[in-house]
């Protein structure tokens, strides 16, 4: 029994945290052997044979891998699947784009999104928005899972696997990388982040967004956002937490503004400490909040700011 | 060129589900179902293609239970032309897994011949997100997912993708599969006039069979529970009274 997991490379950087927490995921399922891929990715995969419980990295370096294109990406992976009953990745975008396409090619279903390993057939995955748990045995010979990172605890590192460099799998040709818009954070990544401090619509105002940034910067945290502020144009959309955006599980988030729409608890109600501050206190998200302030954000937000 | 449309019937997204308490399903009988609401996104794309002259047909399709048609009349009400019923479920609480509805698209595709698939980037239901980029494997294509922005030019489709960093433009090879994320657009609402129109207009109604296509799920539901419940929490009267509760707790 062995298993292949798509390393999170972005160019030419492995991220760390994303992928060291699925190793943890598969590391009852067999032999962990990770794939990295991308233009450059020597650095990625050097740093990938450090994470334990990894037993070879396999490098796959070429100019068609450059910003991991779905097509050849997912030949890559079909290719080298003969070996491998499980294919998996952390359930990032780059693997929801790949890993579905991959399932069909080798015609097996897809699990997105496991949460929990039962044993190698059987996952537990969250549906309707994270309102049900649901546990699924497959049938198929190979299973293609994607896992969420939230609720597995990063790999260490301190392994040696040892590294293979192997050949690339053919360029389908069909798509071609134009241009990328990458927002600049000097913050911690909202998915790996210890803390969360996150907006909604209540803020008001991109201008009223930078008293969350600055909450969020005293408390060395990343910034989140609900949809109705990334929609109003506050914040940028890769901020998003919920079913649609970003699924996150800090030690503590702060939601400030935010009602606690069905969508957005979906993408973090696994956090340890969920605080509200809210001025409605029929506010859906005081149901779910471990301490709620019932006050007027623009108040409480900057008194807390200074108080810490 | 057509444009072939998957929508999904689903619970409507503002209604907090309940778990059967056998742990066989959520209950979805006496329940509102709506559109997926990322189809509707796809219905409104593909209809202002065809108002900028870029598609002569929007197909509406959907795979699923009888009830299902609710679903493509409200597409036909936006302004779809035509649509597929492709019935592979008797029972409301039978969720047809994607790749089936990937392979019974596959063959609609085979039939039809449309330059360009969209859907939705996930129904909320199942939560799955594979269904887009499983179609688009099948039939060889190119794949554009969690569209933000499309534009179609000939033999080519330029489409922002909403990535974890934050966007990413790529150029895909016609005919394509292009998934659609939140922000591509504003659906539009079904004018009363058009509903009625759209009860005259055509809707063909399939099996999976017709397709070829064996609907049995690859993975079998052992059991749907409940998820943990949080402990209930306090509220506090004032900034000082949260921080005292936040270090005693040990998040700051």
């Amino acid at each position: 029994m062995a298993v292949l997991l798509l390393a999170e490379v972005t160019d030419g950087e492995l991220a760390m945290d994303a992928t060291a927490k699925a190793v943890t995921a598969c590391a009852s399922l067999g032999d962990v052997t990770v794939l990295c891929t991308g233009a450059t990715c020597a650095d990625a995969a050097a740093q990938a044979a450090t994470i334990s419980g990894v037993g070879k990295v396999l490098c796959a370096e070429d100019a068609i891998y450059g910003k991991r294109l779905a097509e050849p990406v997912a030949d890559l992976i079909v290719s080298l699947s003969g070996d491998y009953e499980h294919i998996v990745a952390p359930a990032t975008t780059d693997a929801k784009n790949i890993m579905p396409r991959v399932a069909a090619l080798l015609d097996v279903m897809v699990m997105s999104d496991v949460t929990a390993v039962v044993d190698g057939s059987t996952f537990e995955r969250p549906i309707y928005a994270g309102n049900a748990m649901q546990t699924v045995k497959s049938s198929d010979a190979k299973k293609v899972i994607t896992f969420r990172g939230s609720t597995f605890d990063a790999a260490e590192t301190g392994g040696n696997a040892s590294v293979e460099n192997i050949g690339a799998a053919g360029d389908p040709g069909l798509s071609s990388w134009v241009e990328d818009k990458v927002a600049a954070s000097d913050r911690p990544e909202l998915t790996s982040a210890g803390v969360v401090v996150s907006g909604g619509r209540g803020v008001g105002s991109e201008d009223d967004f930078k008293i969350i940034e600055a909450l969020a910067d005293k408390l060395n945290a990343a910034v989140g956002a609900s949809r109705a502020a990334v929609d109003s144009g506050y914040a940028p959309n890769d901020w998003q937490v919920g079913q649609t955006g970003k699924v996150v599980a800090p030690n503590l988030y702060v939601a400030v503004g935010i009602s606690g729409a069905i969508q957005h608890l979906a993408g973090m109600k696994d956090s340890k400490v969920i605080v509200a501050i809210n001025k409605d206190e029929e506010a859906p998200i005081f149901q779910v909040a471990d301490f709620g302030l019932v006050a007027d954000l623009f108040d409480a937000v900057p008194e807390l700011t200074s108080k810490l | 060129m057509k444009v072939l449309v998957p929508v999904k019937r689903v619970i409507d997204y503002n209604v907090k589900v309940r778990v059967k308490a056998d742990g066989s399903g959520v209950d979805l009988a006496n329940v509102k179902m709506s559109m997926n609401p990322f189809d509707e996104i796809a219905v409104e794309q593909a209809i202002r293609l065809k108002e900028a002259g870029k598609a002569d047909e929007v197909i509406a399709v959907s795979v699923g239970v009888k009830q299902a048609q609710e679903t493509l009349r409200t597409a036909l009400a936006m302004g779809a032309d035509r649509a597929i019923l492709v019935i592979a479920a008797e029972d409301v609480h039978t969720d047809i897994e994607p790749l089936t509805v990937a392979k019974i698209l596959k063959g609609i595709v085979d039939e039809e011949q449309p330059g360009l698939v969209l859907c939705g980037k996930q129904a909320i239901d199942n939560d799955m997100n594979a269904t887009g980029q499983m179609l688009s494997a099948l039939l060889g294509w190119s794949q554009a997912t969690f569209a933000s922005e499309v534009d179609i030019d000939g033999d080519s489709a330029t489409v922002t993708r909403e990535v974890d960093g934050g966007l990413q433009t790529i150029k895909v090879k016609m005919p394509t599969v292009v998934t659609v994320d939140l922000r591509l657009n504003e659906p539009r609402y079904a004018s009363l006039p058009n509903i009625m129109k759209a009860k005259k207009k055509p809707l063909d109604e399939k099996s999976a069979a017709d397709y070829g296509v064996d609907p049995a799920p690859r993975l079998e539901i052992v059991s749907t529970v409940e998820p943990a419940a949080r402990a209930a929490g306090i509220k506090v009267g004032s900034v000082d009274e949260l921080l005292e509760k936040l270090k005693e707790a040990g998040a700051v």
